[in-house]
């Protein structure tokens, strides 16, 4: 049965429709991939085989019922650890939230399991979203399955969906959920060769997500396929009333609207992006995305993003104030985790339940995101930042009125070992560099694998798109997919 | 303008008070501010909590729009400006009662904006004209939870039932210059949030409560330093505070000290304030616009509605009582104090003008009277209030209809309320019973006078030769003969007919 495995979620929902497998067939399979590697890949923080079971029994049951099997009716996911799942255990990967059981369920999970879905496990991610490497887990990091071409250094798989992205390459889910708050879907899908697509924010309900920060978060679906992109972020989609951000517009048939003819389109390649000392196969595989797009029938032009460069150091003061923020409910009154050293006060449980649940990454960004906010700074930093947002954002309008999308690379390098830039945060926030913009923007953008490196690892590439315009970045996404032709995938070692 | 003459005599001379308050004002509303929990008071500790409330992962606020729109009406009704773009910031600091280890308020961007009110003149309080105080925001914000230190020899308790409940914060302007002025301004200002429903202002629950600024000077000099007193929440209250406060700050001032800006706590057993803690000890707050909460934008329509569900308020209502219903200043002020009684009030007039047929104005004075010098009078002997009162406006309306008609006196009026007091029976199935019923047929009156001037013909002499105080003696043989039954002012018009 490995070979159900291979299959994405178009494939797993077609074949189940059509009785060529039962849905249960599929759970089981993917069940004993999630097993067989969780020693050697720690992708998953708890594995649910019951739940994917459960789901799958139901959809099996509504096929021989004749009722509809829903847009994911018998495929089974990853859920990541960040989206509140009922009953089972939700951590954010952090300690802090150990053992923690919400008594609900996030919107956006509850829309996937009533589109049929079934969830596998509670996938690993860098602690409260917060890393480009999954090194920051409580749980331990998250191996990725490739490796470059003979060596077997451990890579990273990305972050903060590194779980998610990990899991899809290693074949233990056809399809997984993400947030992205400064391309935590984008970088890790890029690093593994896999496809992930962060909606216009607002597309899909924060609800019952574990927030990082709340005017970036936005989840989205991972999968191997832009297509099984289209169908997932269908299911996941759509106005939610309990979040007050949320959109309130009709979800669009992306799936059915898929189309990788461009003719009329009009690709912009953003000049600030081309940075010096910029990787040549990163430059070269540019490039190649230029020609397959005009392929597709588009017309490319450069166009400029002129505050691009502003991008990061904005995001790295909007990110961590509202974290510094919404963490301060973690405090060891409620839930979570208490540490009540003898005789302490309160100010002192505080102190010594933070110190103990919050990983160093996670009180980095307290503590840059307090320093942003106090007073005296707020001007300086948070203000400051809040008007360079807006100018980013105002860039990005103006380019789109010469263009529909905008071609970019995902990450400035190929995975890089963990460990490699563990001691130093700045360059580990400088895989961030494509990707931030777009999320200071609220704006859609995808990573569609797109080749390999000379170490044979994937590269993936970026489509922006405008606000609401889903579509277009998939139609986008689509052509690159089926001239890249990306069939690669890690040889298995665990 | 003249100005409030209220001075503290210090040795050293006299200093003016300078108050300013900031009143918290529950708002009305079946659900909190940004959950769907109930805020129906002294509900079991944790009862009305939902996970938004207690800050669970992922949980979002949405914004409930009955808690604006009570705000925005507020606003108007002390004729502020409405901002159409408003805000919510987030004010961070930890502490057991905030699960969020947040407050969600409006501190950049407030929903309503500069604004006012009159305190009424009172020459015994030390009023001498009506001021206006002016109001420079209101904002809308999360109330806290409650923590309870006599559950446990070493814990304390948490009871988060009050967290997310919506209040309105009402920022004067340091405008009032004696404790006096600073009662009237809170009394005013609650008897306005009542006509308009937006806070039931029941100070002892904690509806509506006050942080008092204080600050002392040499009369029209430079301000003061000011302290700040929390959570004063009695009118009573708020006035013993700002007494309390300004002699000890007059006190610090000519002993040589200086008054620190510090935060303080009113005790009610003593009447004084102590510090609780300094500017120093302060909180940096880290305001910042909270990401989960898009602006508010008001949409005219939203206003207009708003506008239009504003009632009559009380100085509108007070002029019109004197003026159309030609009541007294008095009277009007009575009648109007509180939301409550006005709406009795005018139920009762309307009754009685249906009932005796007749225009509202004609009844009014009547009305007016029996309310407040007779109902108002028994309510008090037998220690209830308006609202616990056995008889309605309705009924009270039928009664005074009765007297309007002639169909009672007014004695036997003062009978038949004793008696709907006790029973709630309506009045006229009492006067019916009671036989209380007073002649008004002219022809029946004219036959008993008659009869009584023929049978004193030697007084009619006298009265017509002058002696006009035997008139008197000509009603009472009438009223006799009739039982007193005979309605005295057709006695008295047929009787000035007859002896001419």
């Amino acid at each position: 049965m490995t070979e159900l495995t291979e299959l994405g979620v178009a494939a797993i929902r077609d074949g189940v429709k059509a009785g060529d497998f039962t849905a249960v067939e599929v759970a089981d399979a993917f069940n004993a991939n999630v097993a067989a590697a969780q020693e050697a890949l720690n992708a998953f923080i708890i594995a649910t085989p019951e739940k994917a079971t459960e789901a799958a029994k139901a959809t099996d049951a509504r096929r021989a019922a004749g009722e509809d099997l829903g847009k994911m009716g018998g495929v089974p996911i990853g859920m990541k650890d960040l989206f509140a799942t009922f009953d089972v255990q939700t951590t954010a990967a952090s300690h802090i939230l150990e053992g923690f059981k919400p008594q609900y369920e996030s919107t956006v999970s509850q829309n996937l399991w009533n589109a049929g879905a079934g969830m596998l496990g509670k996938l690993n991610l860098d602690q409260f979203a917060m890393g480009s490497s999954n090194e920051t887990s409580y749980f331990g990091n998250v191996i990725s399955p490739w490796r470059k071409a003979g060596s077997n250094a451990p890579l990273a798989p990305g972050g903060s969906s590194g779980g998610s992205s990990a899991a899809l390459a290693a074949r233990l889910c056809p399809a997984a959920t993400g947030t992205d708050t400064g391309g935590s879907i984008r970088q890790p899908a890029a690093f593994t060769g896999t496809t992930g697509i962060k909606p216009t924010y607002g597309r899909c309900s924060r609800w019952g997500v574990v927030a990082f920060a709340s005017s970036l978060d936005q989840a989205g679906p991972m999968a191997r396929s832009t297509q099984d992109c289209a169908i997932m972020l269908e299911a996941m989609a759509g106005f939610d009333p309990k979040d007050a951000t949320s959109l309130e517009l009709p979800v669009p048939n992306w799936e059915a609207l898929l189309s990788a003819d461009l003719s009329g389109k009009t690709v912009g390649i953003p000049r600030e992006y081309r940075m010096d000392g910029m990787d040549a196969e990163i430059v070269a595989l540019w490039d190649q995305g230029v020609a397959w797009l005009k392929d597709a029938g588009a017309k490319v032009i450069d166009i400029s993003l002129p505050h691009t460069k502003y991008a990061l150091p904005t995001y790295y003061i909007i990110a961590p104030a509202e974290a510094s923020s919404n963490l301060a409910r973690y405090d060891g009154v409620r839930y979570g985790l208490r540490d009540l050293p003898d005789g302490a006060n309160l100010q002192d449980m505080y102190a010594a339940t933070r110190a103990a649940g919050f990983g160093a990454e996670v009180k980095r960004r307290i503590l840059i995101g307090t320093y942003v906010l106090s007073a005296g700074f707020y001007d300086a930093y948070y203000t400051q930042a809040q008007k360079v947002r807006t100018l980013i954002s105002q860039d990005f309008a103006k380019a789109f009125e010469e263009c529909d999308v905008i071609l970019a690379p995902t990450t400035p390098t190929a995975a890089f070992a963990l460990g490699e830039n563990v001691d130093d945060p700045l360059s580990m926030y400088l895989n961030d560099v494509f990707s931030v913009p777009a999320s200071l923007a609220g704006l859609p953008a995808m990573s569609v694998p797109a080749g390999l490196s000379k170490d044979g690892l994937p590269l993936g590439l970026q489509i922006i798109g405008k606000a609401f315009d889903e579509q277009g970045v998939l139609n986008a996404g689509l052509a690159i997919e089926q001239r890249a032709q990306f069939t690669a995938k890690p040889e298995k070692w665990w | 303008m003249t100005e409030t003459t209220y001075r503290i005599q210090g040795a050293s001379g006299e200093w003016e008070v300078v108050i300013g308050l900031e009143v918290h004002a529950q708002v009305s509303s079946n659900a909190k501010l940004f959950s769907g929990a109930a805020t129906a008071f002294g509900a079991e500790p944790n009862s009305q909590v939902s996970l938004i409330d207690a800050a669970m992962p992922g949980m979002l606020p949405v914004p409930n729009k009955e808690c604006i729109r009570q705000a925005v009406r507020t606003g108007m009704a002390i004729n502020a400006e409405i901002n159409k773009y408003s805000r919510f910031d987030r004010k961070n600091y930890f502490y057991a009662d905030l699960p969020q280890g947040y407050q969600i308020s409006q501190l950049y961007h407030p929903i309503v904006g500069e604004g006012s009110l009159t305190i009424e003149a009172d020459e015994k309080a030390g009023i001498p004209e009506d001021k206006v105080i002016g109001i420079e925001r209101i904002h809308v914000e999360q109330d806290a939870g409650k923590l309870m230190h006599d559950q446990h020899p070493t814990m304390s308790y948490v009871d988060l039932n009050r967290v997310g409940v919506a209040l309105m914060e009402i920022v004067s302007r340091p405008d009032m210059r004696s404790p006096a002025e600073a009662g009237a301004y809170v009394s005013k200002l609650r008897q306005i949030l009542r006509y308009v429903g937006s806070c039931d202002g029941n100070m002892d629950q904690g509806s509506m409560r006050a942080d008092v600024n204080v600050s002392v000077r040499r009369p029209g000099g430079e301000l003061g330093t000011r302290t700040e007193t929390k959570n004063v929440n009695s009118v009573r209250f708020v006035m013993q505070a700002i007494e309390h406060e300004a002699s000890r700050q007059v006190d610090v001032l000519e002993s040589g000290g200086k008054i620190v800006q510090e935060t303080r706590l009113f005790d009610p057993n003593t009447g004084s304030t102590r510090s609780m803690r300094s500017k120093e000890d302060a909180h940096d707050y880290r305001y910042f616009p909270d990401p989960d909460l898009l602006p508010l934008i008001l949409e005219d329509a939203f206003l207009e509605d708003c506008r239009a569900s504003l009632p009559e308020l009380p100085d509108a209502k007070k002029a019109r009582y004197e003026n159309e219903l030609g009541l007294s200043a008095y009277n009007a002020q009575v009648l109007t104090a509180d939301v409550d009684t006005a709406r009795w009030f005018e139920v009762l007039l309307g009754e009685t003008a249906k009932a005796a047929g007749k225009a509202p104005a004609e009844v009014s004075k009547q009305a007016a009277n029996w309310l407040i010098s007779e109902l108002f009078g028994a309510l008090n002997k037998l220690g209830t209030s308006l609202e616990e009162s056995p008889v309605t406006p309705e009924k009270g309306g039928a009664l005074l209809a009765l007297i309007a008609k002639g169909t009672i006196s007014g004695s036997a009026a003062k009978q038949v309320l004793e008696i709907m007091l006790e029973t709630g029976d309506e009045a006229e199935a009492i006067v019916e019973r009671e036989g209380l019923k007073q002649e008004s047929d002219t022809g029946a009156i004219e036959a008993e006078v008659d009869t009584i001037l023929a049978a004193n013909a030697d007084k009619v002499e006298q009265y017509k030769a002058g002696k006009v105080a035997l008139f008197g003696f000509f009603v009472g043989q009438t009223m006799k003969a009739m039982k007193g039954k005979g309605n005295p002012q057709v006695v008295n018009e047929i009787l000035k007919a007859k002896l001419g």
